[in-house]
Parts: C-alpha cells; structure tokens; sequence
C-alpha cells in the first residue's frame, strides 16, 4: 500500500503548489483573540527565475476579458475590394499599423488591435481594455491620418511650418536597396499633383532638412541634398532594414490607402463587469456545493471521494488558467463552470460500474476493473467534446471560423477542464481510493 | 476472465426493464417536441439578436426607477427610433435600438437626464448590418464540419455504419429539439439567438454523441461477450446506464441551474440553452440513438432473410 500513499503525497503537493498560484495575490488575515492581535496580509510574491540567457517572469493574476474587466471591443472594415491582391495586403497592414500607433497614444494597457478576412472582407479589431469612453476612442481611431510634409522655418519664424503636401500626395513609400551604398532606404512615389509641390518644396528647401509629420509628429526630416523633379524620392540615412520598413509603414499608414468605418463596436463598463463576476461566481458556489452535496448523497464515501477530486479539478483548472494565461471572458467563466459539471462524469461512470463489478469480484479487484472498463466510454465521450471544442476555439486561426470573441473564449476554458477533468477523474480520485477506501470499511 | 460470462446483473432502480418495447412512446414524446419546434419556426421564426440583425444596444444604471413608456416616447421625440425598452431590475434598463451613431447616442443621453437625474452607461454594442450574414455562414461552416467530424469518430470508433448514423441522428434530433424550443422561448419570452445560442448548439451536439458513445459502448462490450441478440443486448445496456446518465445530467444541470438563476442576464439564455440541450442530449441517448439502432438492425435483418 505504499505506493499509493506515495501517489496522493505527489498529488497533495502538486494541489497546494496550484493552491498558492491561484489564490489571490494577497490575502489580509486579522484574527482578534481578546489580547491576541493579529493582522498581516499574505502577500505571493511574482515568479523570476532567470537562468543563464533563459528568463521566466509571471505574476499569476488572472486576465479578464473585456466583458468582464471592462473595456471597448471595436470592428472596422477597410475598403479593400478596388485593389488586387498585393495592394490590399499592404492597405490592410498599414490601416492597422496608424490604428496601431493611434491606440498606444491612449496609454492602455495590452491594447490588441488585429487583422480578420473573411470572404473579401478585411476587418480590423482594436481592442481596448479599461476605455468606456467609446466616443473619444472612436474618434481617434477612425479620424482620416494627416501625413505632411513640413518646413524648417527660418531664424525670423522659428519652429515648424507645415505645408500643403500631405499624403494625399503620396502615392506610395517602399523600401529598397541604394545601388551604390547597398543600404536601404525608402522610395516615395508621388502623384502628379504631389510631385509637382514636393519638386518647389525641395528647391526652396535646398540643403536643408525636411520633416515628415504624421499626426503632429515628426517621423523622419531627411536631408534636401537636390531639387527632385519626377515625382520620386528616396529617403537614405543609417537606418537599419526594419528601421526603413517601419518608416515606409509608418508613412504609407498616413497616407492611409483605404478609408474605414466602423462597423462594430462593444463598450462593457467596470461596473457591469465586476457586476458579471460577482454574479458568475456566486452561481458557480451555489452550483458546485450542489454538485458536492449530490455526489455524498449518491454514493456515500465515493462521493466524498469524488469531491476531494472535484476540488482539486477547480484549483488545478484554476492554476492553468493563470499560468497559460487564459484571457477569461463571461463565457469562458460559463464553460469553466460546466466542464465542473462534467468532470465529475467520469467518477460516475467509474462508480456505476464499480456497483456491478464488487459483485462479482473481490473489492479491490473490483475498484481496478471499474477504471480499466470505464476508460473507452470516458476517453471515446470525451474525444466527441473536444472534436467540438477544437472546431469552436479554431486554433489554427481559420478565416472561414468564427476567429475571436465569446466562442472562442467558451471553448478554451471548456476544452482545458475537459483535459484537467480526465486527470483528476482517473489519476487523482483512482489513487484517493486506492488509498482511503478498504474493502471491510464498506462493507462488502 | 471466467467471471465476465454471468449477466452482469444492474443497477437497483431499474432491473431488467423492457425499454425498447415502449419505443413508439419515445418516438412520439420526440415527435411532439420536434412538431411543436416546426410549428413555432414556421409561425414565428427565430427571434435573432444583435449579432445577427445588427442595431444597437445601450444599458444604463439610473438613480431611480423610470418609465419604459416615458423614455421611449421621449427619444422617440428627439427623432431617434427605440426598439424596445427592458427592465434589468435594480433600475437598469436595456434600450434596443436601430443602429445608431455615437451622436444620436449622445442626444439619447441628453434625453434621459432630463428623465433621471443620475445615469451610469453599463454598456453601450453597436453591430453594422454587415456582421450577421457573415456570422450565420461561419456558424454554418462550424456545424458542418463539427458533425462530420463528430460522424467519421464514431464511425471509426464502432466500425459500423449502423452506429455512426444512428448517433449523427440522436445528435440532429437534439439540434431539432433546442433550436425549435428557442423558437419558442423567443416568441413567449424573448429569448434571443445570438453568439452564445450558436455555441449552445455546438456543445449540443458534442453532449448528445458524449452520452450516446456511453450507451453504445456498453453494447459492443456486451457484444464481445455473448450473442444475445441487439434488443437483449440494447435494453441491458440502457439500464446499465441509465443511473450513470441521469447522475451525470444531474450534476451539470446543477451548474446550469445555478447560472440560469443566479448568473445575470447575458448568459441566462445561454445557460438555458445548455440546459434544454443536456437534457434533451440525456434523453436522446437511450430514447432516440438506442431504438434507432435496434430498428435498423431489425430492418437489415428482414431485408436479408427475404433474399
């Protein structure tokens, strides 16, 4: 009988590691009796583990969702479909690249602002924790970019000047090698009407610097070294290659190629938030105390058994959320909660069975047979779950598939308390029994 | 193995019952469910929500109680189109609306100060109409491929046909049941179908084939074993799972009945949803995929025996 012992040891310290990672980081305690006094705050300190080159920093909070911890969730569609293939890429990642750079003004924390397409559609969606102020967002966001090219203004007028070339006159900016230097540098293609007007800018502007503004903020001031008719430029300095590919984004954005519009948008305030959590947590007490109750109820020691597992199920599934990280969202707390319903399954079927087998066979014997004959129904039901899961949270990001949002969020927490469920239904409560349960203490 | 040739005898509750020989019974209870669905599907529709139809939504926490008249005439006045206007209790209210602007939001504002002193904007969803055709073939897609997917698994896993189909139906009967009830619920109710409703459907269909492979599996066991014939075989393997499958449903409708009551009202309908799936993914296993089977197989039989 050691070696189970041994096994629930393993198991004890494996659940009071994941405890500590999924309490919550600091827990006041003050505890009052009569002259002893004593308060403290338990506070878990963040991981940093630095080996050699390899570093690993967490510090195990739980990421909510927007629905929960509050926030704006906008979808904007581009205006692609005038252009082929190549040029819609392009539009599309410079449309994100100015949203990009637009968001990281607001100083949100892990703004995400992604690219979906979808049957010739080409979406952007901005997400932006803790904003509720939607208007200013939106405004920001969607405001056409304002590219210009500016002055440097003279010793009389000092400061910058803009002008009246603006990416409107660009056409376009990519990067290539200067065939001399091999270094790269930035091509900028203007229109006719572009072209005309940086041709007088350059030659007013001889030998001295010319700012590039993007939204009042000077991007790059190269150098004037002659007066450029032909409607090209080139940008050359000692900038590396991501640097010049950057700065052609950068200035491509302001030009920004297609026009967007905002074609969804879902603002959650902190306080509904915190008011789901609240709500979802306490169901989940409710439910989970009635599902322990039932269990003892139904089969008496095995249940208590049962619910020992079920508890470490939570506070495994728990832990693995916070060290992933999964971003937890109001569906994803409802999938959490039912995989809690379903991960006692797999104790049921092996009890029902277990009822038949010690009727025909010694009870250990019995208690082994019972896992063995109840593991194809437990691994072939659970397989059927998966497969679904698998085809809602779409790992692998197919267009075709629903790619962000409620469902995805649903089927994460669903899938991982199906795996953690498997686990502690067969390792965990298996090896509780083995332990804690004698055949003369029950009887038979 | 000497010990597996005695009948395994079953659980207390229900010993030896001849459950195959009520099958018009289940057929009939599935019909009526199904008929009723139809008949509200054709009626009435599917009440979509905002994920589907496009519009706006707005909550707001006021300092007190308002009227939903009052409030609806009032933007109405302004020129705005209200929807409907639903009390949340504890003086939140949900304003359904054509998609609006953010400037039509604001007048909305102005409007309801005048009626409340004090507003608290809880959430605030504008969805262009462009969203939902595109959300209603992905959902498509996703049924698709998640019930071949579900049908080639079982099939593989039962080598048979006969098993794979009769599953696939179980889980289509469940589909039937959910969706018409919704239909239902959305006419009486106003139960919506959005986002979750659609992943309420896909859990769906993997709780029905969860449940059916258990059933199942207890027959190829049994197979293996001796050769009773399918019915013997079918009916024992109904009552040796028939209090793990009640068991189990219990304890998740535990959880869906804490969240239906207690978990607000975003997912209320999506906790009912799950719920009218789980049971009626319980009740198909033995009542619908079971008898199925043992018909197909009696039918194969007579074919055979005329050749």
């Amino acid at each position: 009988m050691t070696t189970p012992l041994k096994k629930v040891l393993i198991i004890v310290l494996l659940t009071l590691l994941c405890l500590y990672i999924s309490l919550p980081k600091s827990i006041p305690v003050n505890l009052n009796f009569g002259p002893i006094n004593f308060n403290h705050r338990f506070e878990r300190s963040d991981l940093n583990l630095t080996l050699g080159k390899f570093s690993l920093k967490r510090n195990f909070d739980l990421v909510l969702g927007l629905d929960l911890a509050g926030g704006s969730h906008l979808v904007f569609e581009a205006q692609t479909q005038d252009l082929d293939q190549v040029d819609r890429e392009k539009a599309v990642n410079s449309v994100r690249a100015v949203i990009e750079r637009r968001v990281n003004l607001f100083g949100v924390s892990e703004p995400n602002v992604a690219v979906s397409s979808f049957e010739g559609k080409d979406r952007i969606i901005v997400e932006l924790p803790g904003i509720d102020d939607t208007q200013e967002a939106i405004g920001l966001i969607g405001k056409t970019a304002q590219l210009v090219f500016a002055e440097i203004g003279s010793e009389e007028v000092p400061g910058v000047t803009k002008t009246s070339l603006t990416g409107a006159g660009l056409k376009s900016a990519d990067v290539t090698f200067d065939q001399t230097t091999g270094k790269p540098v930035v091509l900028l293609e203007f229109n006719q009407e572009g072209g005309e007007l940086f041709a007088q800018l350059t030659e007013k502007n001889l030998g001295k610097p010319l700012p590039i503004m993007l939204d009042d903020e000077i991007i790059s001031a190269p150098l004037v070294q002659q007066t450029i008719t032909g409607g090209s430029a080139q940008i050359s300095g000692e900038f590396t290659l991501q640097e010049a590919q950057n700065l052609a984004i950068q200035l491509n954005a302001g030009a920004l190629p297609v026009p967007i519009s905002l074609i969804e948008q879902r603002t959650v305030g902190a306080t509904l938030g915190a008011d789901s959590v609240a709500k979802s947590v306490y169901a989940g007490l409710i439910g989970l105390s009635m599902v322990l109750l039932f269990m003892v109820l139904a089969y008496g020691k095995l249940g208590l058994i049962a619910d020992f597992a079920l508890i470490i199920f939570g506070i495994l599934t728990l832990s693995i959320y916070k060290l992933i990280p999964v971003v937890l969202t109001l569906p994803g707390i409802a999938g959490f909660l039912l995989s809690v319903g379903m991960a006692v399954d797999a104790n049921i079927l092996i009890f029902e069975r277990f009822k038949e087998e010690k009727l025909q066979r010694p009870f250990s014997d019995a208690l082994e047979v019972s896992f063995g004959r109840a593991w194809d129904s437990i691994r072939d039901a659970n397989i059927a779950t998966l497969v679904t899961a698998f085809v809602l949270a779409n790992p692998l990001d197919f267009s075709f598939l629903h790619t962000s949002g409620p469902v995805r969020g649903f089927a994460i927490t669903l899938s991982l308390g199906i795996f953690v469920s498997l686990f502690t239904g067969i390792v965990v409560s298996r090896n509780l029994l083995r332990a804690f349960i004698k055949p003369k203490a029950h009887g038979k | 193995m000497l010990s597996s040739i005695n009948p395994v005898s079953s659980s207390v509750l229900f010993i030896n019952m001849n459950w195959l020989r009520y099958k018009k019974i289940y057929f009939l209870i599935s019909g009526i469910v199904i008929g009723l669905g139809i008949y509200s599907l054709l009626s009435w529709g599917l009440r979509l929500g905002l994920d589907f139809r496009g519009g706006t939504i707005l909550e707001y926490r006021f300092g007190k109680e308002i009227s939903a008249d009052i409030a609806k005439k009032a933007i109405e006045d302004a020129g705005i189109e209200v929807s409907s206007i639903q009390s949340l209790g504890d003086n939140t209210y949900l304003f359904k609306l054509p998609p609006v602007e953010v400037s039509d939001k604001n007048k909305i504002e102005n409007v309801l100060s005048r009626i409340s002193e004090t507003q608290e904007e809880l959430r605030y969803e504008t969805v262009g109409p462009s969203v939902g055709p595109e959300l209603v073939k992905k959902t498509i897609y996703a049924i698709i491929i998640a019930s071949v997917a579900i049908l080639i698994w079982v099939a593989i896993q039962f080598k048979s046909i006969k098993f794979g189909t009769s599953a696939i139906f179980a889980m289509f009967h469940d589909s039937f049941v959910l969706i018409g009830l919704f239909s239902f619920l959305g006419h009486f109710a106003g139960a919506e179908v959005d986002f979750l409703f659609v992943t309420a459907l896909l859990t769906t269909l993997s709780f029905s084939v969860h449940d059916t492979i258990v059933v199942y599996d207890r027959i190829r066991e049994s197979q293996k074993i001796s050769d009773g014939d399918l019915v013997g075989l079918a009916n024992r393997a109904i009552t040796e799972t028939m209090s793990r499958s009640l068991n189990n449903s219990f304890t998740i409708i535990f959880m869906l009945f804490a969240l239906m009551l207690l978990g607000g009202a975003t997912i209320k309908w999506f906790a009912v949803a799950l719920f009218i799936g789980t049971v009626s993914g319980t009740y198909s296993s033995p009542f619908v995929a079971v008898p199925l089977l043992v018909i197909w197989d009696q039918l194969a039989d007579k074919i055979k025996n005329r050749k």
